[in-house]
């Protein structure tokens, strides 16, 4: 039930613990099939702010809807229609790769049916016939990655959340990750990623990058480095986070 | 409801899948039963024991026959002097020393004198006592047997009648007091690492921001538990019945209906404490210090409550595991019925109820 092709939407979005602010007024708007990159220093509110997207917490003010639905009165809708992928990847080591799909296509209430179709469409499309009984365990990094995300997005979600998802992964294999990441934007879905890696950035349609609490930027990353006269978007990062007044 | 029992399948192959710890699971509630049943036992049997015969004639004779013949006591050697008794008390070889005097049986048959004496090693004092009463009731029977046949003057019999357990077997006090521990263990303490354990891999996160709501996370990721401990009362029981000999007297059904709810007990106290925690070690620290050590102390089974000063019978009050070995004992022991036990049945449901209610509403939503 997405509006105007807006799948988040956030005004004035607010969190509050006790005299601490830790996500100030932030507004912004993330369109269907947008690849929205949001980035901030550790301890400038992006874990926060997702986290209300998510359903995880309550705002303390202010409004957002996810997928159409609100965050306040909606949240069992809001869960139904979004797949997140944690920063540990979020897999069980020692269960099976089918075990594993089976699993979250099964919370997110998938038939049998579907969960089979997609189990077999899912191990052809990460080139992993053959190893559907194999322990997450033995998985390298690259693939464990891969296959976190494409589980994220099984019940085919409007909306995906990637809390850092490219932790401590080599170059090539991030890459081949963003390959899959295209892909499911291209198929309609839309990507929330928060990142450390600023090459990262690059790959977005549009980002931004919150300090101590706020949204201080908010464009694509051609034209950010152009605002701020940045050869990369390390730069501009840098430039705005020095002027942060908090760290983790 | 599909999502509900694909989570529980979930949980089974993690459990099926971590051998080692299955493996413990099942055979601890064994190894247990045949440790206190067979191993270990506060039941005093062999005691060593020494004798002092300084007059050697019929009487000391018979008596030191029967002594040395129960099972209580084993005679390694026989003494000629005190000196050489407490050489040997002090060299640890003896817990009982024997002495009869001088012309005991004349004594004994002409003045209505005749007196023998019992020297315990009271450095432990409840085996002093025990051995020197064991002692006393033997040489009361050779006195007894001596009067067989005359009638004497203001004699009172004692009848002494062991009620429930004539045998006076050790078996029938801890069998319930390893139930309540195995139940402790199993329930609680594996399903709070089970909890914290979904924490501390990240998979927590995933599993709140999805559709399946929080209560029936925790539901689902007891009820395997819930099962294996079914399946240890029942290895208990089996083994309590056919290899200790001790029966189950009262209604198996209520016995297993008691069970079943102090298991929901001890699960309440697991999730509570995995509410708390944030690492798999802690939860197992906190359940062993929380709860397996009162259970151990509390419960009544190793020590008696009722020795212990008021402060700490207070406070065995909340040890859960007190009023379930209360139930057990009554039930699988005396026999006795569902109006015999109803409050401290009562006692566990309250118990549970607000255990239940508390730890489901701390699961946080917020992961912190």
């Amino acid at each position: 039930m997405v509006q105007n092709n807006k799948v988040i939407t956030a005004k004035e979005l607010t969190k509050k613990f006790g005299a601490f602010t830790a996500v100030d007024k932030i507004s912004f708007e993330v369109q269907k099939g947008e690849i929205f990159g949001f980035l901030g220093a550790n301890g400038a509110g992006k874990t926060t702010a997702m986290r209300m997207l998510c359903g995880l917490s309550l705002p303390s003010s202010g409004e957002a809807t996810v997928a159409g639905y609100d965050v306040y009165k909606e949240n069992e809708l809001i869960k139904k229609n979004i797949g997140y992928m944690s920063q540990k990847f979020s897999l069980y080591e020692d269960l099976t790769i089918k075990e594993n799909i089976r699993f979250y296509a099964g919370i997110y209430g998938l038939s049998d049916e579907k969960i089979k179709e997609k189990t077999e469409l899912l191990v052809k499309e990460l080139h992993l016939e053959g190893e559907e009984k194999t322990l997450v365990r033995a998985l390298p990094l690259g693939w464990k990655q891969k296959l976190a995300f494409s589980i994220a997005i099984v019940h085919d979600p409007a909306i995906v959340f990637l809390d850092e998802p490219t932790g401590g992964v080599d170059p090539i294999t991030r890459r081949e990750f963003w390959t899959l990441i295209y892909e499911a934007a291209e198929r309609g879905i839309t990507i929330f990623v928060t990142t450390h890696y600023m090459d990262e950035a690059e790959y977005c349609n549009r980002v931004s990058i919150m300090v101590d609490g706020r949204i201080d930027a908010l464009d694509s990353p051609a034209n950010l480095m152009k605002t701020y006269s940045a050869g990369s978007m390390d730069e501009v990062f840098l430039q705005l986070a020095r002027k942060a007044s908090r760290s983790e | 409801m599909n999502q509900f029992l694909v989570f529980v399948k979930k949980e089974w192959l993690h459990i099926w899948r971590d051998r080692r710890t299955l493996f413990i699971l099942i055979w601890m509630p064994v190894v247990q039963i045949l440790l206190y049943g067979f191993a270990l036992t506060n039941e005093v049997k062999n005691s060593r024991i020494a004798i002092f015969d300084q007059s050697r004639d019929l009487s000391t004779q018979a008596i030191s026959e029967k002594l040395a013949a129960s099972r209580y006591f084993n005679l390694i050697k026989n003494v000629y002097s005190y000196k050489e008794i407490e050489a040997t008390f002090r060299q640890g070889k003896i817990r009982l020393a024997v002495v009869f005097p001088n012309n005991f049986r004349n004594d004994l048959l002409h003045t209505n004198h005749a007196q023998i004496q019992l020297i315990a090693d009271a450095s432990d004092p409840n085996t002093a006592n025990t051995l020197t009463n064991y002692a006393s009731s033997i040489i009361n029977d050779y006195q007894q047997s001596l009067t067989q046949n005359e009638e004497l003057p203001y004699t009172i019999k004692t009848q002494v009648r062991m009620l429930y357990n004539p045998e006076l077997k050790g078996a029938y006090n801890f069998v319930p007091g390893v139930m309540a521990l195995v139940l402790m263990l199993v329930c609680a303490m594996m399903t709070s690492i089970s909890i914290v354990r979904e924490k501390e891999i990240g998979t927590m996160e995933v599993i709140l921001v999805s559709p399946l709501k929080p209560f029936r996370i925790i539901i689902a990721k007891t009820i395997p538990y819930l099962i294996v401990s079914l399946l240890n009362i029942a290895t208990i029981l089996l083994l309590s019945v056919f290899v200790l000999d001790v029966p189950i007297v009262g209604s198996l059904l209520l016995l297993i209906g008691e069970s079943i709810l102090f298991t929901i007990t001890a699960l309440s106290l697991g999730i509570l404490i995995s509410n708390a925690a944030k690492t798999q070690q802690t939860a197992q620290f906190t359940s062993m210090m929380s709860l397996f050590l009162p259970t151990l102390l509390f419960s009544g089974f190793l020590f008696p409550v009722e020795n212990m000063p008021i402060p700490l019978q207070v406070i065995s009050n909340i040890v859960p595991a007190k009023w379930y070995y209360i139930i057990v004992k009554s039930v699988m022991i005396k026999g006795l019925g569902f109006s015999a036990i109803w409050k401290e049945t009562l006692i566990l449901v309250g118990m549970t109820a607000v255990l239940l209610g508390i730890s489901i509403k701390n699961f946080k939503i917020r992961l912190s």
